[in-house]
């Protein structure tokens, strides 16, 4: 690459790794420098060789089954698998964290690392080395609490406090913000910042640019198995802009597609919509919201995670969470009540939910089964189901979305994300629905297909159907939509209509306990 | 090469497995010099093991959908005592017995799937019981004792079909049903060209589907020379012909019906068929019913076999049907299997008990041997999954037919073993679609959305 990078001591050298599959290439010489006490982001597209060059870097990929060094502090290493990498500091913090629901920080952190004397497991003292280690990350519980009864971003401290018990020299961390909220991801952030300034060196591999912007001293980017580039904060601050090109190998020109909305009637009204939770009784997750969407029209719903807009949306997509305690669907003027999934799509209802991979779909399925399955009535003319329907309707949405498969036989899990996701949407398209809630449609996608998906959005919007985006990117909101709710403790804070909307207000609505509404 | 996947193509599971049982067919013919193949060893065959592939039926939709059915035995068994008893003290017709079986087993499965669906009790602990509850009802209903069953459910559970008309040297009815069945085989390949032709795909080339019903054909035509000509007054045997029906009834329902989507849907991933509007509890509710159903009659079948009901009647049935069912190719997790590969994982095991016994071994080498052959089956699989080679079974059992002829097609390898051929796209598909464990319940559902999938 012959990328300068400037003297200081240099921590990670990953030289001209080259990673074969067969039939691809799966990375091609990529070089990789990271500086000693620096956060170094590696960003890519879905599929661009990102997790790869992580597991040849971890030991998952066991030396000899890439080309190319790995040296670390000047010296060559040969790991043969995650432990001898884990040996060596380096620890790996994945998106879905390890940690087991059941058991107790002190008992996860030393999970596999048991603090042992006499043949047995001193748990004095690993209670009081948790304590001290949850101090360093600044989590607040009890060592003695159960994970489950932590939040995520609770549990992801938790982790790093794990990874900081190993004495840890190389952090590499997953995507660790894609499932906290904003205010979780900043605590995160600040930690990793903390860290940084006692001479912990980290990789961070994210989709939030906005993230990598404002913490990272430099960006190795990735495009289909190449190293691109190498950007340094001591060159030039890092651009979000300049990082996309290098992702896409184009400049997008606008994240947000055009769109000139064409708004009509107000069809699908919901109002004092109140909804108890179905395990903790007596606690409110919907608080007497009310909301209305218009033909054409494209609502988003803002909130931090937790706040309630996604058990909104379930309980009104045919009571599929909560307990109902009161309020009333209209739909084109008309009471309905929708007592079952089966029943709101039947009223034309589609919700597409914010997990494809443990909600919105069926790994075991092919792309063809899944195209029809929340509608198999349509493909079912008498007693049987006709196939040569079902091979059309899936024909139909693998070309108008542009599905990339060769086939529309083969499983969906061997699409990419952004590929899953709009096969989810065309199941739920394939239902005709009147209003299509989409759920954090784009999360974990890449930008390219993240784009399409909006390009499908406007498109829905303006056939006259009426869409409700939740969604936790404040610009992705702001980009998107044409009115804007704000949701903060089941409570419906707040609405903004487009143009009125910026991200300091929102944020404040989704944060304000109070209704404004 | 690729004539041959185009060959096997068009329903690779089916043939392939096929395959396999045709080869330890003759892998025994061969070791016991020539006693498997004839025609009262094969009828013996299929009358001995009927009753269990009817429970294997019932069984791969409860795998499928998530649970198992550990009572199916005792079910059996305790139909079959409340039958054979109202048939000698009521004095009813033969015909109205077999509904009050058919009765017994819908309640017992309602009682069942109660438990399962809408209090949720996990199929296991629920059959479990059910299996003692059974068992224990069936002995205290016919006070242990056997009780005898008359000729007209002796003709259901192994009778022959009757002779008519002119002397073929055959027996006519076996004939006619050899005759059928070979025009299925035409008709199917024919409807397959009509289907492709109105959707826009290309069909498989002419001299393919010509080679593909002409082996069916060979292999009928087999059959019914073989079951047409055996010792006067023999055929295709009764209990085989009731097993083909409802073969073909299951094949339908699991494959070509809402039911049967769902029950694919619900043990795929519970929570998405649900947000796709499909009832989970309705859907286990009607898988554990039916299966029960078909205990009893699969129940009835065996007494009028056995000539008798007795109170050890279907003694460790569930473990016959549970592993046909797996050696059939179902997942453990739920989500994957077939009617006709469990029904195909059943004959192997049939096969591997009648052709062993020929070879003089007894039943202690024979539980060992059918062990193991359940575990290789298995473990082949499992291992076949972890080196991300595609899973043979899950090869072999792929749900849809393919359209196109393309990679997907070349899924299937003739001779269901050699697997290694396949090129990466057919490979890559297979191992994600198998060894995706379905989604564990985590309190954080929103955690774990975007997987980078590896691009290998």
């Amino acid at each position: 690459m012959g990328v300068s990078v400037s003297t200081s001591h240099v921590k990670l050298e990953m030289r001209n790794i080259t990673k074969v599959f067969p039939g691809v290439k799966a990375l091609d010489g990529v070089d990789l420098t990271v500086r000693a006490g620096e956060i170094h982001a590696i960003c890519g597209e879905n599929g661009a060789g990102k997790s790869t060059l992580v597991k040849v870097l971890s030991g998952v990929y066991p030396h000899g089954t890439y080309e190319g060094d790995i040296v670390l502090d000047g010296e060559v290493q040969t790991f043969k698998s995650l432990k001898a990498s884990e040996h060596a500091g380096i620890v790996i913090i994945h998106q879905e964290l390890a940690l087991i629901p059941e058991l107790s920080v002190t008992e996860n952190i030393f999970l596999g690392n048991e603090i042992v004397s006499h043949g047995l497991i001193d748990w004095d003292e690993a209670r009081g080395r948790t304590t001290e280690l949850l101090a360093r990350v600044g989590l607040e519980v009890d060592p003695r609490t159960q994970i489950k009864n932590l939040g995520v971003g609770q549990q992801q401290l938790v982790e790093i406090a794990k990874a900081l018990s190993k004495n840890v020299k190389l952090l590499i961390l997953d995507e660790p913000t894609s499932a906290l909220n904003e205010s979780d991801s900043e605590n995160l952030l600040d930690l990793l910042r903390g860290l940084r300034e006692r001479g912990l060196t980290s990789i961070i591999i994210s989709h939030k640019l906005n993230e990598i912007e404002e913490i990272a001293d430099a960006v190795t980017i990735i495009r289909d198995g190449l190293a691109i580039e190498r950007l340094d904060v001591a060159d030039a601050p890092l651009d979000e802009d300049r990082i996309i090109k290098g992702m896409v190998g184009r400049s997008l020109e606008a994240r947000y597609p055009e769109h000139t909305p064409d708004i009509g009637e107000v069809f699908f009204e919901v109002r004092n919509w109140t909804v108890e939770d179905p395990t903790i009784p007596g606690r409110l997750m919907s608080k007497s919201s009310s909301f209305q969407v218009r033909r054409g029209e494209i609502v988003g719903f803002a909130g931090v995670m937790g706040a309630g807009r996604t058990e909104l949306a379930r309980s009104v997509f045919g009571r599929s969470f909560g307990i109902y305690r009161a309020g009333t669907i209209t739909l084109d003027g008309e009471e309905i009540t929708l007592p079952t999934v089966k029943s709101a799509i039947a009223r034309g209802l589609a919700y597409v939910p914010e997990d494809r991979k443990t909600l919105g779909l069926n790994l075991l399925d092919s792309i063809r089964d899944t195209i029809v399955s929340a509608d198999l009535s349509r493909i079912t003319p008498g007693l049987l189901l006709d196939e040569s329907l079902e091979y059309k309707a899936a024909e139909h949405y693998r070309k108008s979305l542009r599905i990339k498969t060769p086939d529309v036989n083969r499983g969906v899990s061997t699409l990419s994300g952004g590929n899953q996701q709009k096969v989810v949407l065309g199941k739920w398209m394939f239902t005709e629905p009147e209003l299509l809630i989409l759920d954090e449609p784009t999360r974990g996608i890449d930008v390219g297909a993240k784009y399409e998906i909006y390009t499908l959005i406007n498109k829905l919007a303006d056939a006259g159907r009426g869409v409700v985006l939740i969604s936790s990117e404040l610009p992705e909101l702001l980009g998107m939509c044409d009115r804007i709710y704000t949701v903060c403790e089941g409570r419906i804070t707040g609405e903004v209509a487009r143009g009125e909307a910026d991200q300091e207000q929102l944020m404040r609505l989704m944060t304000t306990t109070s209704s404004a509404a | 090469m690729k004539s041959i996947r185009s060959l096997f193509g068009g329903d690779p599971r089916q043939f392939s497995m096929l395959g396999a049982l045709v080869i330890l067919i003759m892998l025994f013919q061969v070791l016991t010099g020539g006693k498997v193949l004839t025609p009262s060893n094969m009828m013996n065959l299929i009358n001995g093991n009927s009753y269990v592939l009817i429970l294997a039926i019932g069984m791969v939709m409860v795998i499928v959908v998530g649970h198992i059915d550990l009572s199916v035995g005792s079910v059996a068994a305790v139909t079959g005592i409340i039958v054979a008893l109202a048939l000698r003290d009521w004095g009813i017709p033969w015909w109205a017995g077999i509904l009050l079986g058919l009765a017994v087993g819908a309640v017992i499965g309602m009682w069942q799937g109660y438990w399962v669906a809408y209090v949720g009790i996990p199929g296991f602990i629920t059959t479990l019981a059910g299996m003692m509850i059974f068992r224990g009802l069936n002995q205290y209903i016919g006070d242990s004792n056997s009780i005898p069953v008359p000729e007209e459910l002796q003709f259901l559970g192994g009778g022959y079909l009757w002779e008519w008309g002119p002397n073929t040297g055959f027996n006519n009815s076996t004939l006619l049903l050899g005759i059928i069945a070979g025009a299925f085989v035409v008709w199917r390949e024919w409807r397959k060209r009509v289907r492709a032709a109105r959707v826009g795909f290309e069909p498989d080339p002419l001299p393919i589907a010509a080679i593909r019903a002409g082996l069916l054909i060979a292999l009928i035509s087999y059959a019914t020379y073989l079951f047409g000509t055996g010792r006067e007054g023999t055929s295709f045997p009764v209990p085989g012909v009731v097993l083909v029906i409802l073969v073909i009834i299951y094949h339908v329902i699991t494959q070509r019906t809402k039911f049967g989507r769902h029950v694919y849907a619900v043990g795929g991933n519970r929570a998405a068929a649900a947000l796709s509007g499909v009832s989970t509890k309705r859907t286990y509710f009607f898988v554990m019913a039916n299966m029960s159903v078909l205990a009893a009659f699969a129940g009835m079948m065996f007494i009028g076999r056995a000539r008798a009901s007795g109170p050890f009647d279907g003694t460790l049935w569930e473990l016959d049907a549970i592993a046909a069912v797996f050696i059939g190719g179902a997942a453990v997790t739920g989500g994957i299997g077939t009617v006709t590969g469990s029904i195909i994982g059943g004959l192997v095991m049939a096969t591997l008990n009648n052709g062993l016994q020929l070879m003089g071994a007894g039943s202690d080498e024979t539980q060992i041997i059918k062990g193991l052959v359940l575990l290789a089956a298995v473990a082949f699989d499992v291992y076949n999954k972890k080196q991300g080679r595609p899973s043979v079974i899950a090869l072999l059992m792929r749900r849809r037919p393919t359209f196109r002829d393309d990679d997907a097609a070349a899924a299937a390898t003739p001779d269901g073993g050699s697997s290694q051929a396949g090129p990466v796209g057919a490979q890559e598909e297979l191992e994600t679609a198998t060894s995706s464990t379905p989604a564990t319940e985590t309190s954080h559902p929103t955690r774990n959305a975007n997987n980078e999938r590896q691009e290998p």
